[in-house]
C-alpha cells in the first residue's frame, strides 16, 4: 500500500476550485481580449492622428495616459495595439498547437520510422533558437502581418508537438489503447476518441505558456523594428517608437510595457493556478 | 514483560486534492512489547501502513497526526520535535520498506547506505561499521558477504536487495524494526528466501517488529499477534493462533474465508468435438530480429497448448516467465514469429490488425489494472458502448438498454453508467473491465492477471462472478495468473511456464502432490499456507532453490 | 570491459551531427530560396541586365540551389564565411572580434547567473511551501513573463537615469580598470541574467522537488538523516541530470538575451552585428551569425545530453 485511498474520489464531479488569484488573472485575460475585438469602436482619438501639441505629454484630464513622441494619443494606441498583440499570437499560438498536437498523437500512436522522421526533423528545427529564427526569415523576405503570423506559428510548433508527443506516449501505453487496438480501431478513433480527451487539459495549459511565449518574441521582434511595421504598432512597436521618452520617464514608453507585463502576467498566474490535474507536466 | 510501544486513540486526518480533510486513522489503539513481531493486517486504504510509519513520527506528504499518541520506550513520536525525531530513527526504530529497489539511491554503493545509520548518529568507526554490515549480510544468507556491499543497488536482484535493506535496518541496533509489506513486490520462491532470513535473523537478536501486509498466510509464519484493520479502524486484535482458528469479528472471518476458496467443480462441458483454441509451437519476443529470423529476447520459446469449449486453462509461473507474453501473442498485440493459432478450425493472422472484426470479437482479453484498461476521461456507459456499435452496429435506446443488462450481469447498480472510472472501487472498476469483453459477446476470454490487483475479498467475488457468467455464457477463459490458488480455484487444467517455456500440464487437484517437473514442485511447494508452522517445517532442496530461483 | 555510456555518448554525438546538417539545411534555404534576386538587389534597379548576369555567374546564383549550399557548406568547414555584401569584406574578419565580445558577455553572465539560481532553486526546494519559497516562485514568474527589453529599459530607467551610477551605454573597447569594467558589464549582464536565472531557478526547483519524492529520500529520512543531508547525499547527486539540462536550456536563452541586450546597450557583439546585417539585408553574413549561434546552441545542449548520461549511475 503506498497511496492511501480518499473517499473524495467517490463525490461525482470533480470540484475544479479556482482561486482568487487564478480568477484575476482570467478576468486580466478576458478584459484584454474584449479591448482587442471593440477597440476600433472606444478609442478616443484616431490612432494616426497627432492630437497633441506637446510630443511626450504627460497624463491629463485629455489624454488619460499621455502623448506619443509625434503627439498622438496614447491610450487609443494602446488600445489600437491590443489588436495586433493579442490577435497575431492568438492566431499564430493556435496554428502551431493545432499543428503539434495533431502531429504529436499520429507520432505517438504510428510509432516507428514516422515517429523517428517527425522527432528527428522538429527536434532539428528546435535547435534554432527563435529570435534569431525571426531575423533570418525577416531578413529575407521582409516583414508583414502574415508573415509574422506564419513564422510566429512555425517557430512554436516543434515545442507544442514535442510536448503533445509526450504525452500522446503515455497515453498510448496504457491497456485501454492495447483494448482499443485489438478491438480493431483505426488509428483517427485512438486520436480523437481515446487519446485527446485525456489530454487536452495539459494540452490547453501548453498553449497558454505558448501565448505567452508568443507575444514576448512578437515584442521582442517589434521592439527591434522587425515586427508589426508602421503605421501600425502593436505593445512591442510602441515601446520602440517612443524609447526616445526613457531618459525622462515619459508615459509612452512606459505604458505599453505594462501592457505587455499585464498580459503575460495574468495569464501565466492563471495556469499556475489551475487544479494540479491539469498542470501536471505543464511545467 | 514491558510494553515497548503503546499507541493510543491514534488519529491522522489527511487532506484530500480538492482540499477536504479526512480521518484515515480514527482512533486505533494497541501495545507492542518487547522482542514481540505485531502484524498489521488489512487491505489497501486500511490505514496499515500509515499507522506504522507514526511509530517512526512519520507521515506521508498531506497527512498530519491529528490527535492521540505513539509512545516508543515512553517517548511520544507524535510530539517530539523534528531534531529529536531523527535521533530516535535509525537507532530505536527503523524501516523496511516495500520496495527496496526504489528505496536504495541508485547513486551510492550499497554498502555506504548501509552503514549511513552508523554515520548520520556517529555510533562506530567506519571500519567496524562496514565488518557489522558484513556479519548481518552473512546472517541474513545473502550471497557474497564480503563484497556484496561494494556493487550499486541496480546490480543485485529484488530479492536480495529487500535483505539488504534489512541489513541497512539493523545496523543501528534499534529496538523496534518495521517491515512495510516487505515480501510482496516479490515471486513466492523468491519471498520464502527472504521470509526464512527475516524470521531467524528477528528470532536471534530478539528485536521487536511491526510487520504490515496483506497475506495472512505470510504474517501467520512471522507474527506474534495480529492487529487486523479495515478503514482506518481496528477490528480484532489477538494471537496468531487465536486469529487463525477462532477469529471473532465477522471481518476476520470473511478474510479467512476469502481465503479458503473452494476448489473449481470438474467441468461438465463436453470434451467432444474441435479444440476452441490450439496453439502450436508459438515463438514470440522483443528486440531486433537476428539472422536466424527469431527475436534477440525471446519470451516464448515453442509453446503448445489447447482449450477446449467451456473449460478454463490457467497459466501459472513467476514474473518473467512469458505467461503475459503468451496472452498478448494469442491477442495479436505481440505478433508471433512462428508458429499456429487456430480459433474455432480457423487459423489467426499473428497480428491483431490483419485479423478480422469477426475473429477479434470472438476473441477478448482483460487486463489485470482497470485503472489503465478503462478510459479516465470516458463514462462507464461510454466504455461499455463502443464495443457495441463497433461490433454489433447498436446505437441509441437499443444500446442503452444493452449496457444496462451487461451492467446487471456483472452486479453492478446501473446508476454507475454515468460516473467515470475514478469514481469507481478497484473491484467495480475490474467488474467493468469485465463487461467490456462481454459486450463482444466472446468465445473465449484471455484473463491476464485479473485479479491480482485486488483486495483478497474482492478478488475472491470476482472469481465467484467469472464462474457464475461462465454458467449462464458458455464462456472458456485462459486465466493468466501468479497466484495458485485463483488458477485452483477456477481452472480445469493448469500450464506451468518457466523461461518461456511450458514444462507441464496438470489437473489442479494434482498441483499439491502430482507435479513431476522439479520447478512446479518448487512452485507449488513455495506458496505459504495458513498454517503458522508451514514455513519452520518446510524442506526444500536448497540446490533447487538456487537453480531456478537465481533471483 | 567496456562502459556501456560510450555507445549512448556516441549515438548522441551522431544526433547532433544530424542536428546541425538540417539546421544548416534550413539556415541556408530561409535566407536564399525566397523572393528577391540578389544580384539585382546588390547592383540596384538601375544596373544593366548584362552586369547583373555577370554578378549572378560570379556568385554562382545561376546553379541549382542543392550546388550552392554544397559551396557554402564546403566554405563553413574549410573556415571560408564569404564576402559580406555589404561592405565586401570577409566575414571571418567581422566576426572574429564580435564574436569575443559576445562570449565574455555570456561568459560573465553565466558566471554570474548559475551560482545564483542554482542556489535559490535548490534552497527553494529544500523549503517547499514556505514563504520563502512562495517569494521566489512569484518573483521568477514575474521575470519570466515580461520581454528582455522591458527588463533592459527597467534597468536603464533606474541604475542610469534615476540612480546615475551607470552609463546607458556599453562600449567594449573602453574598459581599462575594473571598475570600468563593471560600469560597462553591470546592466548587460544584469538584464541576461534575470531572463536566464529565473528560468534556471524554475527548472532547478522542479527538479530537486522530484528527486525528493522518491522513496530513496524518504527512506534517508527514516534512517535519521537531517533535510540537509537528504538534499546533499541523495537528492542533488540524483538531480545533476535534469539541473545540467535546466542549466543549458537556461543558457541557451542568451541567444536570444544578447539579441535585445547588445541592441539597447549598442554593445558590439556578435548579435549587434546581426541585426545591423538584416538591416542591410546582407545575407552571407546574415547566414554566417546564424551558424554561429545555432551551432553555439547545439553544444550547450549536447555536452548537457553528455554529462547527464555520465552522471547516470546504473551506466557505470
Amino acid at each position: 500500500m503506498t497511496t492511501i485511498e480518499t473517499p473524495a474520489a467517490k463525490s461525482r464531479k470533480p470540484a475544479y476550485r479556482t482561486n482568487l488569484v487564478g480568477l484575476v488573472g482570467m478576468a486580466i485575460i478576458a478584459f484584454w481580449a474584449i479591448i482587442a475585438l471593440i477597440a476600433p469602436w472606444i478609442i478616443p482619438y484616431p490612432v494616426g492622428e497627432i492630437v497633441d501639441l506637446d510630443y511626450f505629454g504627460p497624463i491629463s484630464q485629455q489624454f488619460w495616459i499621455g502623448s506619443d513622441y509625434l503627439g498622438r494619443d496614447m491610450l487609443s494606441r494602446i488600445l489600437m495595439g491590443a489588436r495586433y498583440t493579442v490577435g497575431i499570437s492568438l492566431v499564430a499560438v493556435s496554428i502551431s498547437c493545432f499543428c503539434g498536437v495533431v502531429l504529436g498523437m499520429i507520432a505517438a500512436v504510428s510509432g516507428g520510422w514516422l515517429d523517428t522522421l517527425l522527432s528527428r526533423f522538429l527536434d532539428a528545427m528546435n535547435s534554432i533558437p527563435s529570435k534569431l529564427f525571426g531575423l533570418v526569415v525577416v531578413a529575407a523576405v521582409g516583414s508583414s502581418i502574415p508573415v509574422l503570423v506564419l513564422t510566429l506559428a512555425i517557430i512554436y510548433i516543434p515545442g507544442a508537438f514535442r510536448f503533445a508527443r509526450a504525452l500522446a506516449v503515455n497515453i498510448n501505453t496504457m491497456d485501454f489503447i492495447t483494448v482499443a487496438r485489438t478491438r480493431g480501431e483505426g488509428t483517427l478513433y485512438l486520436i480523437t476518441s481515446e487519446i485527446l480527451p485525456n489530454i487536452i487539459g495539459p494540452v490547453l495549459a501548453d498553449l497558454g505558456l505558448r501565448f505567452v511565449f508568443i507575444v514576448l518574441l512578437l515584442s521582442g521582434l517589434s521592439f527591434l523594428g522587425l515586427g508589426v511595421q508602421p503605421p501600425y504598432a502593436d505593445w512591442g512597436a510602441l515601446v520602440r517608437e517612443n524609447i526616445g521618452g526613457l531618459p525622462f520617464g515619459a508615459p509612452a514608453v512606459i505604458f505599453p510595457s505594462i501592457a505587455i507585463a499585464t498580459l503575460t502576467v495574468s495569464v501565466n498566474l492563471l495556469i499556475d493556478n489551475l487544479p494540479q490535474k491539469i498542470r501536471d507536466r505543464s511545467e | 514483560m514491558t510494553n515497548l510501544v503503546e499507541i493510543r486513540d491514534l488519529k491522522v486526518e489527511a487532506k484530500t486534492d480538492s482540499g477536504r480533510i479526512v480521518e484515515i486513522i480514527r482512533g486505533v489503539s494497541f501495545d507492542v512489547q518487547e522482542g514481540e513481531i505485531v502484524a498489521l493486517i488489512g487491505e489497501s486504504g486500511s490505514g496499515k501502513t500509515t499507522i506504522a510509519l507514526t511509530l517512526l513520527g512519520h507521515t506521508r506528504a498531506g497527512c498530519r497526526i491529528s490527535g492521540g499518541s505513539v509512545a516508543l520506550a515512553g517517548q511520544d513520536m507524535a510530539r517530539l520535535p523534528e531534531r529529536k525525531r531523527a535521533s530516535v530513527r535509525g537507532t530505536q526504530v527503523s524501516y523496511v520498506p516495500q520496495s527496496a529497489a526504489a528505496a536504495f539511491n541508485p547513486a551510492q554503493t550499497i554498502m555506504e547506505q548501509v552503514i549511513e545509520v552508523t554515520r548520520i548518529h556517529d555510533l562506530m568507526s567506519a571500519d567496524a561499521a562496514r565488518a557489522r554490515a558484513t556479519d548481518l549480510f552473512k546472517a541474513l544468507s545473502l550471497p557474497n558477504p564480503e563484497t556484496i556491499g561494494d556493487r550499486y543497488p541496480h546490480q543485485v536482484s529484488g530479492g536480495q536487495l529487500q535483505r539488504l535493506s534489512a541489513a541497512m535496518a539493523l545496523i543501528g541496533d534499534p529496538k523496534i524494526v518495521i517491515f512495510d509489506e516487505p515480501t510482496t513486490a516479490l515471486d513466492v520462491t523468491t519471498q520464502i528466501e527472504v521470509l526464512r532470513a527475516f524470521k531467524s535473523v528477528m528470532r536471534k537478536s530478539r528485536i521487536a517488529g511491526v510487520y504490515v501486509s496483506h497475506d495472512l498466510a505470510v504474517v501467520a509464519q512471522i507474527a506474534d499477534r495480529i492487529v487486523v484493520l479495515k478503514g482506518g479502524e481496528l477490528q480484532e486484535i489477538g494471537s496468531t493462533e487465536q486469529i487463525l482458528n477462532s477469529p471473532q469479528h465477522p471481518y476476520t472471518k470473511q478474510l479467512l474465508g476469502a481465503f479458503k476458496q473452494a476448489a473449481r467443480a470438474a467441468s461438465t462441458a463436453s470434451q467432444e468435438g474441435r479444440p476452441l483454441l490450439e496453439v502450436q509451437d508459438l515463438v514470440a519476443g522483443y528486440g531486433p530480429m537476428q539472422t536466424d529470423g527469431t527475436p534477440l529476447i525471446k519470451a516464448l520459446r515453442s509453446v503448445s497448448l489447447k482449450v477446449e469449449r467451456g473449460r478454463n486453462l490457467g497459466i501459472i509461473g513467476e514474473s518473467g516467465c512469458g505467461k503475459s507474453t503468451l496472452a498478448r501473442t494469442i491477442a495479436g498485440i505481440l505478433p508471433a514469429v512462428s508458429g499456429a493459432i487456430t480459433f474455432d478450425g480457423k487459423p489467426l493472422a499473428p497480428a491483431a490488425h490483419a485479423r478480422t472484426r469477426e475473429e477479434l470479437r470472438e476473441l477478448q482479453i482483460v487486463f489485470q489494472y482497470a485503472d489503465t484498461a478503462l478510459n479516465p476521461a470516458k463514462s462507464i456507459s461510454d466504455i461499455l458502448g463502443r464495443p457495441l456499435s463497433f461490433y454489433h452496429g447498436m446505437a441509441g435506446e437499443k444500446r442503452a438498454r444493452r449496457v444496462d443488462e451487461l451492467l446487471d450481469m456483472v452486479r453492478l447498480p446501473r446508476a454507475l453508467k454515468h460516473r467515470r472510472p475514478a469514481e469507481l472501487s478497484g473491484g467495480q472498476k475490474q467488474r467493468v473491465n469485465f463487461a467490456r469483453a462481454l459486450a463482444a459477446e466472446p468465445k473465449l476470454i484471455l484473463c491476464d492477471e485479473v485479479t491480482s490487483a485486488l483486495d483478497t475479498v474482492v478478488a475472491a467475488a470476482v472469481i465467484d462472478l467469472l464462474k457464475e457468467l461462465q454458467r449462464e455464457l458458455s464462456l472458456s477463459y485462459i486465466f493468466i495468473s501468479h497466484d495458485l490458488s485463483v488458477v485452483e480455484a477456477i481452472c480445469d487444467e493448469v500450464a506451468v511456464m518457466y523461461a518461456g517455456e511450458k514444462i507441464e500440464q496438470l489437473p489442479p487437484s494434482a498441483m499439491g502432490s502430482g507435479a513431476s517437473h522439479p520447478y512446479s514442485k518448487l512452485l507449488f511447494s513455495s506458496v505459504p499456507k495458513l498454517d503458522p508452522t508451514w514455513l519452520d517445517s518446510l524442506k526444500q532442496d536448497p540446490e533447487l532453490l538456487s537453480a531456478f530461483s537465481g533471483r | 570491459m567496456t562502459n556501456p555510456a560510450l555507445p549512448l555518448i556516441a549515438s548522441r554525438l551522431v544526433i547532433s551531427a544530424i542536428t546541425l546538417l538540417i539546421v544548416s539545411v534550413a539556415v541556408f534555404f530561409a535566407t536564399t530560396m525566397l523572393p528577391g534576386d540578389t544580384a539585382t538587389i546588390l547592383l540596384g534597379q538601375a544596373a544593366t541586365p548584362e552586369a547583373v548576369a555577370g554578378l549572378r555567374k560570379a556568385m554562382h546564383l545561376d546553379e541549382p540551389a542543392v550546388l550552392r549550399f554544397l559551396y557554402w557548406a564546403g566554405g563553413l568547414l574549410s573556415g571560408d564565411l564569404g564576402t559580406s555584401y555589404a561592405n565586401d569584406m570577409p566575414i571571418a574578419d567581422l566576426i572574429a572580434g564580435r564574436f569575443v565580445s559576445s562570449m565574455k558577455l555570456a561568459g560573465i553572465t553565466a558566471l554570474v547567473s548559475v551560482p545564483l539560481a542554482l542556489t535559490l532553486g535548490i534552497t527553494a526546494a529544500m523549503l517547499k511551501g514556505s514563504l520563502y519559497d512562495r517569494a521566489v516562485t512569484v518573483l521568477t514568474i514575474g521575470i519570466i513573463s515580461v520581454p528582455e527589453f522591458m527588463i533592459a529599459t527597467s534597468a536603464v530607467l533606474f541604475f542610469a537615469v534615476y540612480l546615475q551610477w551607470l552609463p546607458a551605454i556599453s562600449f567594449a573597447n573602453e574598459t581599462v580598470t575594473w571598475s570600468d569594467v563593471l560600469r560597462v558589464y553591470a546592466m548587460p549582464v544584469l538584464t541576461l541574467t534575470f531572463g536566464v536565472a529565473s528560468q534556471m531557478i524554475r527548472m532547478t526547483r522542479a527538479a530537486v522537488v522530484e528527486t525528493l519524492n522518491t522513496p530513496y529520500a524518504e527512506m534517508a529520512l527514516l534512517k535519521g538523516a537531517s533535510r540537509g543531508r537528504v538534499v546533499l547525499r541523495h537528492a542533488l547527486p540524483n538531480a545533476v541530470g535534469p539541473i545540467v539540462n535546466a542549466i543549458a536550456l537556461s543558457l541557451s536563452n542568451l541567444v536570444g538575451g544578447v539579441i535585445i541586450v547588445e541592441t539597447i546597450f549598442n554593445y558590439p557583439g556578435i548579435a549587434k552585428l546581426m541585426v545591423d546585417a538584416v538591416a542591410t539585408r546582407d545575407l552571407p553574413l546574415i547566414q554566417s551569425c546564424a551558424m554561429v549561434f545555432c551551432v553555439g546552441y547545439l553544444i550547450l545542449i549536447t555536452a548537457a545530453d553528455v554529462i547527464a548520461i555520465l552522471a547516470n549511475p546504473r551506466l557505470r
